[in-house]
């Protein structure tokens, strides 16, 4: 359980994260969602008891992150931005120097190293040095290090930043197989991956919470949400047509594709009139799609909204 | 494992696991013959000890101690290891001195393998071994100091290079409030009490006692207490620092 209450940070004049609060339970899998500079990160290592904040608390499992530090950190997980770890070590020794900083000994320890190399695949680069790992590899190794102790809760900073479409797919089923029993907290800008692992998202900027909410409740908010794409030969008559269906408030046609979009009237449902529309005018279409809204486009109203009130703050 | 203990073996491997190690070790051996036997007149002296030897030792320390301690938090900083090894459950203390005993360590490896020296005036003639052990320990707790400086100045900073060059001078000033040429000059212009006061903060004063094999209990806590003093200040400069 990870509980935040009024979270701040100030560097001289510049407010990095501004009043956040939010709690999260075991369970729960949530993705912190922001452009560069947002104060995910700091958010981040406040919570993982780096950064001391400037006001207000955060609690791991109960424990306060300043009172009871050790606790807290025992307790947590953490994947900093970047994975660092000592590239002169191999990752056999690095993961032995965490287990010994942990504390882990015997047989614990034996299986605790075993499980964290088999889930990450480690097992066929346990005696290279580090630095000589690829950047994938290196990443899988900060994971390693931040599953080690199967910790109750985990914070992993940008867990998929530079590793190739594969990488990216396994390191999500891992955070998925791990999701039932930790709470977890994950930073990205990689939309797909809130859809991908979230259960819940929270977008910040500017150190503010400007939405917490289901992937789902967020796609809602797109303007895509419950249009109708499709693609077919003739999009200007397509077009005059579609207009006059029923709930259809507006039409655009992509210029790149030629790809034709319905947008509905507020809470009206189109699918099926537009569906109607095409059979009995006899359209000829090579795809149709009930859109589920775009996040990128949430991403964008929500965050670039918030940009003028600030400057006229 | 106790937390300091497992930052400690972890740092004294990570010495030998590059060139680095090596390169020092083989460098400050190299000097300190060097120095004794060609400028401290090892031979000429005729005499049964290792004063000439531990004579160049603050001037040794002078440039490979702040070598060796120029990377201690620089390099955290610089790959962001620092984020991981204050995230890990260990205090700042833990940290500090795990990484800074290590260091020591390591000095002391090199300096213990000197030891040819020792059997070499033990064959010569019949030295005072109790003065030379002295010597030795002397040697050590003043590294220790000088380590304990470097440490906390490379906290300031992520550069390396920055970080040896505001070691050497901080050393330096503190060898210099010892010599004599300064104290003389000092005492134109200054009371006798201001000239015992400069003296009393040097380096060279507590080490000069120790090395002729006199070890007054004050020499020694004087290195122990610079040591804890600049350690301290080691661990506000990080915890200040953290966020760059």
């Amino acid at each position: 359980m990870i509980e935040t209450q009024n979270l701040s940070k100030r560097y001289g004049r510049i407010q990095a994260v501004d009043d956040v609060s939010f709690r999260v339970e075991p369970g729960q899998v949530l993705g912190f969602l922001g452009p560069n500079g947002a104060g995910k990160s700091t958010t981040m290592k406040m919570i993982a008891g780096f950064l001391t904040p400037s006001s207000g608390s955060a609690k791991v499992c109960g424990f306060d992150v300043r009172e009871q530090s050790i606790q807290a950190r025992r307790e947590l997980g953490y994947l900093s931005e970047g994975a660092p770890s000592y590239g002169e070590m191999t990752v056999w020794g690095f993961l032995n120097f965490i287990a010994d900083v942990r504390g882990l000994q015997g047989a614990q320890r034996r299986e605790r190293l075993d499980d964290a190399v088999g889930r990450l695949q480690l097992g066929g680069v346990l005696m290279q040095v580090i630095d000589t790992l690829s950047k994938g590899f290196r990443r899988r190794v900060g994971l390693a290090q931040a599953i080690l102790h199967d910790p109750r809760v985990l914070i992993l900073d940008e867990p998929t930043d530079g590793l190739d479409p594969n990488q990216k797919h396994e390191v999500r089923s891992l955070i998925q197989s791990m999701a039932a029993q930790r709470t977890i907290v994950i930073s990205t800008h990689i939309l797909e991956e809130v859809n991908a692992v979230c259960s819940r998202a929270i977008i910040i900027a500017s150190g503010r919470v400007l939405a917490d909410s289901t992937p789902a409740e967020l796609e809602a908010r797109s303007r895509y949400h419950g249009a109708v794409s499709l693609t077919t030969p003739e999009p200007l008559a397509v077009r005059d047509g579609l207009l006059r269906v029923e709930g259809v408030a507006q039409v655009e046609i992509d210029a790149q594709d030629g790809r034709i979009t319905a947008f509905p009237r507020a809470g009206q449902k189109i699918f099926e009139q537009v569906g109607e529309f095409l059979r009995s005018q006899s359209v000829p279409v090579s795809e149709v799609q009930l859109e589920r809204g775009r996040l990128d486009e949430v991403f964008r109203n929500i965050t670039q909204a918030a940009q003028p009130a600030k400057e006229a703050a | 494992m106790n937390p300091v203990r497992a930052i400690f073996k972890r740092e004294l491997a990570s010495y030998f696991a590059t060139p680095v190690a090596y390169v020092f070790i083989v460098i400050f051996l190299v000097l300190a013959g060097a120095f004794t036997f060609y400028l401290g007149g090892f031979y000429e002296r005729g005499q049964a000890d290792l004063q000439p030897f531990f004579n160049f030792h603050p001037w040794l320390y002078l440039f490979l101690v702040p070598a060796v301690s120029m990377r201690l938090w620089s390099e955290e900083r610089k790959s962001g290891t620092i984020e991981l090894l204050l995230t890990l459950p260990v205090t700042m203390w833990q940290a500090v001195l795990g990484k800074f005993l290590a260091a020591w360590a390591f000095i002391c490896i090199a300096l213990a393998l000197t030891f040819p020296i020792w059997l070499t005036v033990n064959y010569l003639g019949d030295p005072d071994n109790g003065a030379i052990l002295a010597g030795y320990l002397g040697s050590a707790l003043m590294a220790g100091a000088f380590l304990a400086i470097g440490a906390c100045l490379s906290a300031a900073t992520r550069n390396q290079v920055i970080a040896f060059i505001l070691t050497v001078v901080v050393c330096f000033v503190l060898l210099l409030a010892g010599f004599s040429l300064v104290l003389e000059a000092i005492s134109a212009v200054f009371p006798q009490g201001v000239v015992d006061a400069v003296a009393g903060l040097s380096f060279l004063t507590h080490f000069s006692a120790i090395a002729k094999g006199v070890v007054d209990l004050r020499d020694a806590l004087y290195f122990v207490l610079t040591i804890v003093f600049w350690l301290v200040a080691c661990a506000l400069v990080i915890d200040l620092r953290k966020a760059d």
